[in-house]
């Protein structure tokens, strides 16, 4: 398996902001990867390093097997790019835009254009200054997408997308991944993510907090167990790894870390088991756990 | 709720965000006034020396086109109100509608003023707050003018109806932004449409003012600068010209009133009609960008100069006559074109003058064409275009293209239109069209040096690219000024334009000029160098 992206002890300040802090990055050739953390996390500041237009203070770089900053000309031939916050010239119409940055990329499909066209329903003849958020947004995708590249590097670009448009997205991005393109996806939508990316890597305050699959991450959260039991759960509380117990007579909802769910099952058999239920972690759950400060984020969940 | 609930507290935002530029504003048209008036009184302190300098000067057409009547050329402050109050009330109207629109339109179309109008904020509330502003601006201006021309032992009558004159051009032009603001949706238009009202109530007023007895004088009382200028301070004041001025500015309040009730937040006036739904084929590089982004400002320029070159020239001719064989005139009219008290022909002295001013009107231009660059970067257009093979080099060199050779165009306009107006009078077209082009070309030097210091700010310390625009208010004092204040030479020597050869009529030396092309070079080439390594949006 090849490497797209490789970031390794990555670090950038602004002035006084520390805004990346040794961040890890490895996406493989071929795959979705998600790129998730809090608003102000790092990931745009990132996105812009891989891309040559900011420069890393310390740590590695390689994009697609070369340096972002002296072969970015070469490179950027080979990926495509929709910015967090689109700005479109005021005065160019979408369809001008969308051929003016496929030109710039060295030609867009034009077959491909006018599908994603058609099924982002975007009327290309409008000027830049009259699209809405979620149309602006559509310009950059389909300027993107339309190109035939490696590599695409996209930053939230669902936000102001209504859920049509999104299911639209999604399409197209398991289309781009049928045909061997690497995504970098960053994203707060979670069922998005959720649905489309192989792997992810969730970062937070300028440093990689975990990367791994969907499965991976599930395994290091907590499984909510609801049961109805024999006799009332004493000493149930006390398992190691078991949270946020409450009990209501014979009935007790908790939950459990990974490692201490075989003793809260065998506890349960002993004083026996009327009725379970048990939930894997949603990924609300999960991320909420990531994206939170301190004690209660990823120090929790690493224990 | 009224529509101008909010207005109290916009307006604290307009003050906060303006903190640093109004004052800036304010102080140094203030001391441009009051030093011009101390200079004069310094310089010409008997009525007998203001008498020689003035001789021929309330008759002469062309300086009349230029820096308005002389109504009393014997008094220093009556000196003062012909040689700042025209030019003066440009600067302060142009302030004034810079201010208004950058809190108005420019809000809008950002979307800034979206999620200030969702709040408890009247519909009308910034738009009162930016008038409000300009004209609180307006009004300090014209206090501290008028106080500071009291302090210098001139007739308060007199210093306070100048004030009054500069704090009534910049409301004048407050209230026409604010109308123009409604009209289009880009600050840049809406800056444009109001800055192109200036220069035609300027243009008005000149031709008015150097028509002859029998000529179009009744021009001048088309423009509301031609009425300003009617106030005559410190020459028997006229107070009540400022009646039509106050109706002319309730009228354009009124309008631009009505016309944002009328319209959607983020619209114009005119709705925007649909383009193509492909790029033409030509629009495929970073100078087929630059082009589009370019070519109408670059047009607007054009033409405004062209009709600058035919207004000069077509005045030129009948200098000649009025001020035939007075020396004193000659050397009076040659210290206003900086050529340090040298005969020669009086008309070329005038037209060389007039270029040079031209020149410096076209720098403003190169700036703004360079500091493109640093607005795409900011507004996060230029990411998506550095994010394609295209390297910032090329990218910038786009938009520098129009700064360098763009900025030929509208010098080459004014320079034919000069060429063309002033052949036809004097019947040798095939002489002074290829002459004063020439002479208009020669200002690039000069002009690019300028877009230099802006280009080197951009790529070095791009938060301070307002460098570029401090370079050349730096230059329009030293060239304006200079000459007149008798300032010393080193200091008329940090402008580039005092390096160009005067022409038509002086003598053409290449090194200054080659040394002038090689410290533009050398600026631009430290910003690119610059702006490679450094971090770009």
């Amino acid at each position: 398996m090849t490497t797209a992206i490789s970031v390794a002890g990555l670090t950038k300040t602004f002035g006084p902001t520390r805004a990346l802090n040794g961040l890890d990055l490895h996406v493989h050739s071929g795959e979705v990867h998600g790129f998730l953390g809090p608003n102000g996390a790092g990931k745009s500041t990132t996105i812009r390093i891989l891309l040559g237009l900011l420069r890393a203070d310390a740590g590695t770089v390689r994009l697609l097997g070369g340096d972002p900053r002296r072969d970015s000309a070469a490179l950027h031939r080979r990926l495509a790019y929709v910015p967090g916050d689109v700005t479109l010239w005021p005065t160019l119409t979408g369809g001008e835009m969308i051929d003016l940055l496929g030109r710039l990329r060295g030609g867009l499909d034009p077959r491909r254009r006018a599908d994603l066209l058609e099924r982002f329903d975007l009327d290309p003849t409008k000027k830049g200054r009259t699209y809405s958020k979620g149309n602006r947004q559509k310009v950059a995708l389909v300027a993107a997408l339309a190109c035939d590249v490696e590599l695409l590097l996209l930053d939230e670009p669902t936000a102001g997308l209504d859920p049509v448009m999104e299911s639209v997205f999604r399409d197209c991005i398991r289309a781009e991944r049928r045909d061997g393109r690497t995504v970098l996806l960053s994203s707060h939508v979670l069922d998005e993510v959720e649905a489309l990316c192989d792997r992810v890597s969730i970062i937070r305050n300028g440093r990689t907090e975990q990367t791994g699959t969907l499965a991976d991450l599930r395994h290091l959260s907590r499984t909510s167990v609801t049961a109805e039991l024999a006799g009332p759960p004493t000493g149930v509380a006390d398992l190691p790894g078991v949270h946020e117990v409450t009990v209501r007579g014979t009935r007790l909802s908790c939950q459990v870390d990974a490692a201490g769910l075989d003793g809260l099952l065998a506890a349960l058999t002993r004083i026996g088991v009327r009725g379970l239920v048990s939930r894997p972690p949603t990924l609300e759950e999960l991320f909420l756990r990531y994206y939170q400060d301190g004690r209660t984020g990823a120090q929790a969940v690493a224990r | 709720m009224s529509t101008l609930t909010g207005t109290g507290a916009m307006i604290r935002l307009a003050l906060r965000r303006d903190r640093i530029l109004l004052p800036v504003w304010v102080y140094g048209l203030t001391a441009l006034v009051v030093g011009t008036a101390e200079s004069f009184a310094r310089l010409y302190p008997t009525v007998a020396s203001r008498r020689q300098f003035a001789t021929g000067i309330g008759s002469n057409p062309a300086v009349r086109a230029i820096y308005g009547h002389g109504f009393d050329l014997t008094s220093v402050g009556g000196l003062t109100a012909w040689r700042i109050g025209g030019s003066g009330a440009v600067l302060v109207a142009l302030m004034s509608l810079l201010v208004v629109t950058r809190h108005t339109r420019a809000e809008e179309e950002t979307g800034r003023l979206e999620l200030l109008g969702a709040t408890v904020v009247g519909r009308h509330a910034g738009l009162a707050a930016a008038v409000a502003v300009a004209v609180g601006a307006d009004l300090a201006i014209g206090v501290l003018t008028g106080l500071g021309l009291v302090g210098l032992g001139l007739s308060a009558a007199g210093s306070f109806a100048l004030g009054l004159s500069f704090g009534a051009a910049g409301m004048v032009f407050a209230a026409v932004a604010a109308v123009t603001a409604q009209l289009t949706g880009s600050a840049r238009a809406a800056n444009g449409i109001a800055a192109g009202a200036l220069g035609a109530a300027y243009l008005l007023r000149a031709v008015g003012d150097a028509a002859g007895p029998g000529g179009p004088s009744w021009l001048s009382w088309l423009s509301p600068v031609g009425w300003i200028e009617q106030s005559r301070a410190f020459a028997g004041e006229r107070w009540w010209v400022f009646g039509p001025v106050a109706a002319l500015v309730a009228v354009c309040l009124g309008g631009s009133a009505a016309l944002a009730g009328r319209r959607d937040t983020g619209a114009g006036l005119f709705a925007e009609r649909p383009g193509p739904a492909g790029g033409a084929p030509r629009l495929a590089g970073p100078f087929a960008l630059a082009w589009r982004l370019h070519r109408g400002t670059l047009a607007g320029w054009s033409i405004g100069f062209a009709v600058l070159g035919v207004l000069l020239g077509s005045i030129a001719s009948g200098i000649g006559d009025l001020v035939d064989g007075s020396p004193q005139v000659e050397r009076a009219v040659a210290r206003l074109g900086g050529q340090g008290g040298g005969s020669g022909d009086i008309v070329d002295a005038y037209l060389a003058e007039s270029i040079g001013v031209a020149g410096l009107i076209a720098a403003a231009y190169a700036i703004q064409a360079a500091l493109r660059l640093r607005a795409e970067e900011t507004a996060q257009r230029a990411e998506p275009v550095l994010a394609t093979p295209v390297g910032r080099i090329r990218w910038a060199c786009g938009h520098l293209l129009f700064a360098g050779a763009g900025s030929a165009v509208p010098l080459l306009a004014v320079g034919l239109g000069a060429g063309v107006a002033h052949g036809l009078r004097t019947g040798d077209l095939g002489t002074q069209v290829p002459r004063l082009a020439g002479a208009a070309l020669v200002q690039l030097p000069a002009v690019w040096v300028l877009a230099g210091i802006a280009v080197a700010a951009f790529g070095l310390v791009p938060q301070a690219t307002v460098a570029g625009w401090a370079a050349l208010a730096a230059c329009v004092l030293v060239g304006q000024l200079g000459p007149v204040l008798r300032l010393d030479q080193w200091a008329l020597d940090v402008s580039p334009f005092t390096h160009l050869p005067k022409l038509p009529g002086g003598t053409v030396a290449a090194a200054p000029v080659l040394v002038l092309v090689g410290l533009a070079a050398a600026l631009v080439l430290a910003g690119l160098v610059g702006l490679r390594r450094r971090d770009v949006g």
